[in-house]
């Protein structure tokens, strides 16, 4: 199973992401710089956590014409496998991959804590080692984080399954209905503002985030498609 | 070609929580200014562009401010369009 980390001017979480694949999962992982075309090579594309272009203008505004996400696009198309962590769900729902969009939190605060997440699905590549309904702590750092999308747009995302991770107990940013991570239609595709690669190493005092990542390694190149 | 100067104010949709708005108004209550009912805090961006006419030019700002400088899923944008003076233009 083959990574590729996306690194924009601004990413600053890639080479956290790089550690898990490429040092705690012996994967090869690949840094691909945002001016890149060609991701052919990879199984799983993943958009870290950052401040890509300084978020001037809007979180993930900017990133989403970088050229590698053209490729990108093509990559989730083909059905196969994309995560966005973070500033990566933020370039996700800004490059239309995800429905919605990540605004200010509800208490203006950038936020750097630990939280409870409910798993809600585990039929999908990204949740299927954890149980349906388990509590899982992750860690969150983010300024807009406040999941937001209308009333159709939500009502979709529920009638269809795509809410993988919610807030459990209080709500750290205001989301719509505590939404924390969702995925597309298809299920290749996955935003979340949690970051699972920063508990995945015991070193850090929390593993919550390494069945994630595992769960990819049982997924047959293309399956999704 | 000529040149324009577009004022373009980018603003949440009145559906989307605005919270540093409501910082900004409970500021102005502690203030004393009790009969502010609402404040919502935008962007504001200004684009100088060359085009054939102003409605090439009206064209070309919605493309922009639809791809780009609002995202139309949370924000609104309208802007005013002022033809600079070939001078203005030169200078810059």
């Amino acid at each position: 199973m083959k990574f590729g980390v996306i690194v924009f001017p601004g990413s600053n979480c890639d080479r956290d992401v790089a550690y898990v694949t490429r040092d705690l999962l012996a994967q090869p992982t690949r840094m691909v710089w945002h001016e890149e075309t060609d991701i052919s090579d990879l199984d799983v594309v993943v958009i870290p956590g950052g401040f890509s272009y300084g978020d001037y203008l809007r979180c993930g505004a900017i990133a989403r014409f970088s050229p590698v996400m053209k490729a990108t696009v093509e990559h989730a198309n083909k059905g196969k496998l994309v995560l966005g962590i973070c500033n990566g769900f933020q370039v996700l729902t800004e490059a239309g991959l995800l429905p919605g969009a990540l605004v200010r939190n509800r208490d203006l605060h950038f936020i750097c804590d630990r939280v409870s997440l409910r798993v809600e699905r585990t039929n999908l590549p990204w949740t299927q080692l954890y149980q349906t309904g388990q509590v899982i702590t992750l860690p969150i750092a983010h300024g807009e984080g406040n999941y937001y999308a209308d009333a159709d747009t939500l009502a979709q995302l529920e009638d269809n399954d795509l809410v993988l991770f919610r807030y459990e107990g209080e709500n750290p940013n205001g989301s719509l209905n505590n939404i924390a991570g969702i995925c597309n239609i298809k299920g290749n595709v996955l935003g979340m503002m949690p970051h699972p690669e920063r508990a995945s190493d015991p070193m850090l005092g929390g593993t919550d985030g390494m069945k994630l990542f595992e769960g990819l390694l049982k997924v047959a190149v293309g399956a999704l498609a | 070609m000529l040149k324009y100067q577009a004022r373009i104010y980018v603003t949440l949709r009145p559906s989307v929580l605005d919270p540093a708005g409501v910082a900004v108004q409970s500021g102005l209550k502690h203030m004393g200014y009790d009969n502010v009912e609402q404040v919502r805090i935008g962007k504001y961006v200004e684009v100088t562009l060359d085009a054939e006419s102003e409605d090439a030019a009206r064209q070309q700002l919605d493309i922009i401010c639809d791809r780009l400088l609002a995202n139309p899923v949370i924000e609104n944008y309208c802007f005013e369009l002022t033809q600079l003076s070939e001078a203005a233009g030169v200078k810059g």
